[in-house]
């Protein structure tokens, strides 16, 4: 503007002057830059595999072929005479267990250390300290590791195994109580589908009940007792779904239940254990930073502690936690992937180590494993922003 | 204006120190009410049930592995009589750390003195050898002198002390590797040679040192008004934020030599690794300094302008200092997450501290010291988070943070 009036008097300012011009001018020149470097690399590439794989230079042939190795952990059939594709299925799979099974554990126990953490009780409230303390200042391989080498390979031989109720720790890994469905299963499966669909609809009417009427009911209870009652139901009415099966001691081994190897949960309780230090502190600060008049307010309008909390403490702490919890989730998921160092056929162990070997076809694994990481840390983001932008303040 | 009178006074006289004595202490902080002693005791038992197999384990563990190793655990492999160019570079920075400290933070605080007796701390490790202690205490000497020169620098040459570090940072690299041929100049120790503590270290002060000016210049291309430096910014974060940091690693180690026309030679595996650290660490720095950029009121940018000063001048002098300030916790935060990170390349099969400690265990003569091993590991990594968490806490308060 201030420009436009000082050259008015002499007509337009020569051109490597003009502002807009020179902005023209640089971001073509970048953009020609980087997509000059991109062209440098990408023909580098194309020569160097032109020469190691002749005419096709990148194809995902390979996935169709006989991978032709064992994985010790499979959640679909899985053989040494299946493909590579279904070989990097499994991998996937076993990562997407293990992220969300440490997501919801980190969850639980940083939730409990937060709250600790706010204890007025000074033990409590040190105990908690230290073990945020301790677990955010050490790396994440480090406890991994430990956890793998120096806990659960030095746990007893199954013979002597530690028994914690029905749980059997042992070198072979952990037994637990294991459900095996009979006949009913099948059938059970449709009555929690159709549970878990009432209690939601139940949930929304409750909302738009609540929105009318001033007065929230407290919706996740209602909503959860209806999904349990409705799964209560259904076991006893069907004749039994499960018969649950316990781990025994039988020679060198155990029999029933279900064993848990020593690298799962490894990779599980180390991502557990080291991210829930995190959250903790997420969780403590988020509860701090409610100002303390609002608890006053609140008790001065005659709402009792758990009221506060629910209706006025938490959906407020919740606005704040929710986008740093977000990226501990994705942190979570991607530390995953450190599985390697324990011997966990997670996604990068199985294709990022075995098939890239084998195949030689180190382009299109990383394509892959990058494009199946991406999406994962995208999606989890794009969930977080919806349930975050609907919980957000709405300002008028 | 009598209001105002009486609320001052009100305060200077209220509230009336409270004194407990120890049972007051304990009846306040952990037998209050029942629930609270019912916890406090719940923890108490908790802590009987962790703390007496802990310390029974540790003082009926034998725990030689530690100091038999300890060379290793340092160094790695880097050779005997190179050593004294790591003690080169120990001086250069006891030096500039205690110039900096006393020209920058004129004030004596208890801090200072704790700082500046850093190196003769680390003399009282037990079992280290009596040369290394020698050098230790030469190294608190230059600290202090240096302290005493920067105590009484001119303040105007105050900016002196940056290139010096700058200048530091850059010989650093040399000395370690070293040039040339024996006769004339520093032998060469190739950097498959460098390991533990070294190596660690050396990853992570040139990951941040490297990082930092990149994320940022990224954080600026994002917050940018020119539509292409902000795609491409919001592309290369986004991507590097959404794989792993093993992915990049591996790729660096594996698959850059096919990026590179043919006939190049290879390049050095350790500046590959610092390659993939410091671009992952870059795009989380920009993320975290756009944070500082979108605090910064616009009427810093309209009064910058209102000045006269161009855009340039405006980011340098007006909006990156007062958006760095607001984001120093966090970027340190974010460092100390890089310094952890730098354990990853012991599975890219490098020698760092995490992969020494794996190598040590593996030694058939010292098989079965797992726990010893990596608890002492352990204990390095904290040691140097915890400092650097605390520094930043000290920085915090001395930069105002959160008072402006």
């Amino acid at each position: 503007m201030q420009k436009e009036l000082g050259f008015s008097g002499h007509g337009r300012p020569p051109f490597w002057r003009d502002e807009r011009i020179l902005s023209i001018l640089s971001q073509v020149l970048v953009v020609a830059a980087v997509a000059g470097a991109f062209y440098f690399l990408y023909s580098n590439l194309m020569a160097a595999l032109t020469v190691r794989f002749g005419n096709n230079p990148i194809s995902f042939a390979f996935l169709d072929q006989t991978a032709g190795f064992d994985i010790k952990e499979f959640l679909i059939p899985y053989s040494r005479e299946s493909t590579y594709a279904t070989a990097f299925l499994v991998g996937l799979l076993n990562t997407l267990i293990v992220a969300v099974l440490g997501i919801v554990f980190a969850t639980l126990l940083g939730v409990a250390i937060g709250v600790m953490r706010l204890s007025a009780n000074f033990l409590v409230n040190s105990i908690a300290g230290l073990y945020i303390n301790i677990f955010r200042n050490i790396p994440l391989l480090l406890l991994l590791i430990f956890w793998s080498q120096a806990v659960f390979l030095k746990l007893p031989r199954v013979q002597e195994a530690i028994m914690f109720g029905p749980v059997f720790f042992s070198q072979r890994g952990v037994a637990v109580p294991w459900g095996i469905p009979t006949d009913s299963w099948p059938r059970y499966l449709y009555v929690l589908l159709g549970g878990f669909a009432l209690a939601i609809l139940v949930g929304i009417v409750l909302v738009q009940i609540g929105k009318r009427t001033g007065r929230m009911p407290i919706v996740s209870l209602w909503t959860l007792l209806i999904f349990v009652t409705i799964a209560t139901v259904g076991w006893f009415v069907l004749p039994q779904p499960l018969t649950f099966s316990f781990p025994e001691l039988t020679g060198f081994n155990t029999s029933g239940g279900r064993v848990l190897s020593p690298e799962f949960m490894a990779i599980l309780s180390g991502l557990a254990i080291y991210t829930a230090a995190f959250i903790a502190e997420i969780v403590r600060s988020g509860i701090q930073a409610v100002s303390k008049g609002q608890r006053e307010a609140a008790s001065a309008l005659g709402l009792t502690g758990f009221q506060t909390l629910r209706l006025v403490i938490f959906p407020q702490a919740l606005r704040v936690i929710i986008p740093p919890l977000t990226s501990q989730y994705l942190n979570l998921a991607k530390n995953s992937s450190l599985a390697i160092a324990v011997g966990y056929p997670d996604l990068f162990a199985v294709a990022g180590n075995t098939i890239r070997n084998q195949t030689g076809r180190e382009i299109e694994v990383f394509i892959l494993i990058m494009g199946v990481y991406l999406a994962l840390s995208l999606g989890t983001s794009l969930i977080m922003n919806f349930y975050n932008r609907r919980i957000k303040l709405i300002e008028r | 204006m009598a209001t105002a009178v009486t609320t001052r006074e009100t305060r200077l006289l209220a509230p009336p120190m409270q004194r407990y004595g120890l049972l007051g202490w304990l009846r306040k902080n952990l037998f209050g009410s029942v629930t609270d002693t019912i916890l406090t005791l719940l923890a108490l038992g908790f802590l009987y049930l962790i703390l007496r197999p802990l310390l029974t384990w540790v003082f009926s563990t034998s725990w030689a592995v530690i100091p038999a190793n300890f060379t290793l655990v340092l160094r790695g492999s880097y050779p005997e009589e190179a050593v004294s160019r790591l003690w080169i570079c120990l001086y250069l920075l006891f030096g500039l750390a205690g110039f900096s400290w006393g020209l920058w933070l004129r004030k004596i605080q208890p801090i200072t003195f704790f700082v500046l007796l850093i190196p003769a701390l680390l003399a009282l490790i037990p079992f280290i050898t009596t040369f290394n202690r020698m050098n230790l205490l030469v190294g608190e000497a230059i600290m202090l002198v240096a302290y005493a020169v920067g105590r009484f620098w001119p303040q105007r040459w105050q900016g002196f002390a940056g290139y010096l570090w700058v200048l530091a940072l850059l010989a650093v690299p040399f000395i370690l590797r070293g040039i040339g041929e024996p006769p004339l100049l520093l032998p060469v120790v190739m950097t498959n040679l460098w390991g533990g503590l070294l190596l660690t270290l050396f990853l992570a002060v040139f990951g941040i040192v490297l990082s930092f000016p990149l994320g940022v210049l990224l954080a600026l291309g994002r917050q940018s008004n020119f539509p292409a430096f902000r795609l491409l910014s919001v592309i290369y974060i986004e991507f590097i934020r959404g794989v792993p940091l093993i992915t990049l690693l591996f790729m660096g180690q594996a698959m850059l030599q096919y990026f590179l026309p043919p006939g190049t030679p290879t390049i050095d595996r350790v500046i590959r690794a610092l390659v993939a650290i410091t671009l992952f660490s870059a795009a989380y720095t920009a993320e975290n300094v756009r944070g500082g950029l979108q605090s910064i009121p616009k009427g810093q940018y309209e009064a910058a302008s209102a000045l006269g000063l161009s855009t340039f001048k405006t980011t340098l002098f007006i909006i990156l200092p007062q958006a760095l300030r607001a984001v120093v916790p966090i970027l340190v935060g974010q460092f100390i997450g890089l310094f952890k990170d730098t354990s990853l390349v012991a599975i890219a099969g490098m020698l760092d501290l995490l992969g020494i400690g794996r190598a040590v265990v593996n030694n058939p003569n010292w098989l079965g010291n797992h726990q010893q091993v990596y608890i002492f590991i352990g204990m390095i990594y904290w040691i140097f988070c915890y400092a650097m968490t605390y520094a930043s806490r000290r920085l915090e308060r001395t930069l105002g943070v959160g008072e402006r």
